[in-house]
């Protein structure tokens, strides 16, 4: 059984196609990379297995269970993850509460309306911990807005992680990022438990071919093709889309 | 520094920190005794300021914390108001049953109308909240078997306080009972603030987007707060009519549901102690201004709005804020502030 799945997912704004019949598996535990040019319907595609938007026709399958009816909260609680492109961050917050926040609501602590957040220990224990493991650790009582990009980047994959999910999302983790510090992404990628399915949208080629075993090529709201690294690196109509019609 | 953080007023709490009482909360409180004995000819406009103050509470919770910008909320002051009148005359005078009585029907009133307004945002949002204070009012207009309608409701028949304590004709009563409510209302708001829900509030002020990615209910949040909310600004509306024992139209105004905004802004947003210091400064200035220029006291409080908002975007108390952190950077590690 596939962690997440798509059955013939399409999406239509009026006449124009940005999604059709895309079948889609996402294997337990699987490191997984969604490429394509721009304006191939990667962001709909995310958009649609997050929930945010809902698709003209198809299903969407989450450990085998059909959440394409189900709303973006609930689809979280069930274990799907994401990321974003942009920082989408609570940025007036400090980054050991915007791990917690996402922590309490796993913990379903999150409505509780009479004890100071401080006294959830559990809460804050955790967070404290998963910063540490992405060393982030000294950062917690910073505001956000106060960290450099790069380790802003970070704790993006730190709220996500905070919740624990089967499936995880990432839209372009490196988007932004110097060269630089974006080894250290990879690197805190590299590190992500290997129970979670991973599914990476990234521009960067040397990040994908990096940590993706399966690839994904999407044109035009259509799956080109889907194989190994390289197989992909390889294969003709992927060449032809990047390298440009003609020369191929 | 770590005194530093005692005096000021916007220190984040959240899973990290302490919400333990600071020395400094303590103050509105002695204040507030000391007016009691040092200036009893004033307990009847302290009251007055007590009650608008926890309206002020009421909306620092949607509009500072919740970050729903909302014009309307007489609507819910000016209902508990009714409430407590009509309850008065009709059924039972008792203070505490009409406190009650109109804290539930004014929360009640808050998810209905919440219910519809929180699906919109921005400027939708804020006409909404207008519209819904201009029903209430027509309502309580042209509704005079039960309103009065223009004339109000007078000498609404208000029974002792656990039937012991009367109120008295030098407000004495009266400023102590708003005290203890404004007490519990302050209670209630500082525990909400801190709290996981306070805290899942902030986030969806902050990024609501990022809220809906890590599961949270964001809209049914939204709506126990401006219910919750609501449900205080009646309390505040209820103790009006208690310590007045009259309700009138002025309750249902535009020009209430604005002045409290003003009253917030002035004191300073999100700082639970902004809605303190507002209502203080903005009243006594009325009172005062209207004293020695009767005609042209609004032109001060204009002027007032207007520093403050070009010069001391946190109001009052951001402005302090903005002197302790300077102080601080003077000599970093210093004790005094």
């Amino acid at each position: 059984m596939a962690a997440l799945e798509t059955k013939k997912l399409c999406k239509s704004f009026g006449a124009l196609t940005v999604a059709e019949n895309i079948d889609f598996r996402l294997e337990a535990g699987a490191r997984h990379a969604l490429i394509g040019p721009n304006g191939a319907g990667k962001t709909t595609f995310i958009n649609m297995l997050t929930g945010r938007l809902p698709p003209s026709s198809g299903a969407v399958l989450l450990g085998g269970d059909d959440i394409t009816g189900l709303e973006q909260p609930q689809r979280v609680q069930r274990g799907l993850g994401r990321t974003f492109q942009i920082n989408t961050l609570f940025r007036n917050l400090s980054v050991l509460d915007n791990v917690a926040l996402g922590v309490a609501e796993r913990l379903g602590v999150a409505s509780r309306m009479w004890r100071p957040a401080s006294a959830y220990r559990e809460v804050r224990d955790e967070a404290l911990a998963l910063l540490d493991s992405l060393g982030l650790g000294a950062d917690a009582p910073q505001r956000v807005l106060d960290l450099p990009y790069g380790k802003q980047r970070l704790v993006e994959i730190a709220i996500a992680l905070g919740l624990k999910p089967s499936v995880l999302l990432l839209d372009e983790p490196a988007a932004g990022v110097p060269s630089l510090e974006s080894a250290r992404i990879l690197e805190v990628l590299d590190r992500l438990p290997a129970d979670i399915a991973i599914l990476i949208i990234e521009h960067d080629m040397e990040l994908v071919f990096r940590f993706a075993k399966r690839i994904t090529v999407l044109v035009q709201g259509q799956v080109l093709c889907e194989g190994t690294p390289a197989e992909i690196s390889t294969d003709r109509r992927v060449r032809e889309v990047y390298l440009g019609e003609g020369h191929g | 520094m770590d005194l530093l953080r005692h005096v000021r007023s916007d220190v984040a709490v959240g899973y990290g920190g302490s919400a333990r009482l600071r020395p400094l909360e303590f103050l509105p409180w002695i204040f507030a005794i000391g007016v009691y004995f040092l200036a009893p000819n004033y307990l009847p406009l302290g009251a007055y300021i007590l009650i608008m103050i926890l309206f002020a509470l009421s909306l620092d919770l949607v509009l500072g914390y919740g970050g729903i910008v909302t014009l309307g909320h007489g609507a819910y002051f000016g209902f508990g108001a009714y409430v407590a009148g009509v309850l008065a005359v009709r059924f039972s005078g008792d203070p505490l049953l009409g406190l009650t009585v109109a804290a539930v029907a004014a929360g009640l009133l808050g998810l209905a109308t919440g219910a519809v307004i929180l699906r919109t945002h921005a400027l939708a949002l804020l006409m909404l909240t207008l519209a819904i204070t201009s029903i209430v009012f027509e309502v309580a207009s042209k509704w005079t078997v039960i309103t009065g309608g223009s004339d109000g409701l007078h000498s609404v028949p208000i029974k002792p306080i656990l039937a012991s304590f009367k109120f008295d004709m030098f407000g004495k009563t009266a400023y102590l009972y708003c005290l203890a409510v404004l007490l519990a209302g302050w209670w209630l708001v500082r525990c909400v603030v801190h709290s996981p829900f306070g805290m899942a509030l902030a986030g969806t002020r902050e990024n609501d987007a990022r809220m809906y990615a890590i599961g949270a209910p964001v809209y049914r949040r939204r709506l126990v707060a401006y219910s919750l909310s609501a449900a205080l600004a009646g309390v505040a509306g209820a103790l009006l009519t208690h310590t007045t024992q009259f309700v009138g139209l002025s309750v249902l105004t535009f020009e209430l549901s604005g002045e409290i905004v003003v009253m917030l802004v002035l004191g300073g947003i999100r700082r639970i102690y902004g809605a303190f210091v507002g209502p203080i400064v903005f009243l006594v200035a009325r009172d005062y201004l209207a004293k020695q220029w009767p005609e042209y006291w609004t032109a001060g409080i204009g002027l007032l709005l207007i520093f403050i908002v070009m010069f001391a975007r946190g109001g009052i108390l951001g402005m302090l804020d903005g002197l302790v952190a300077r102080i601080g950077k003077m000599k970093p590690g210093g004790t005094k502030a």
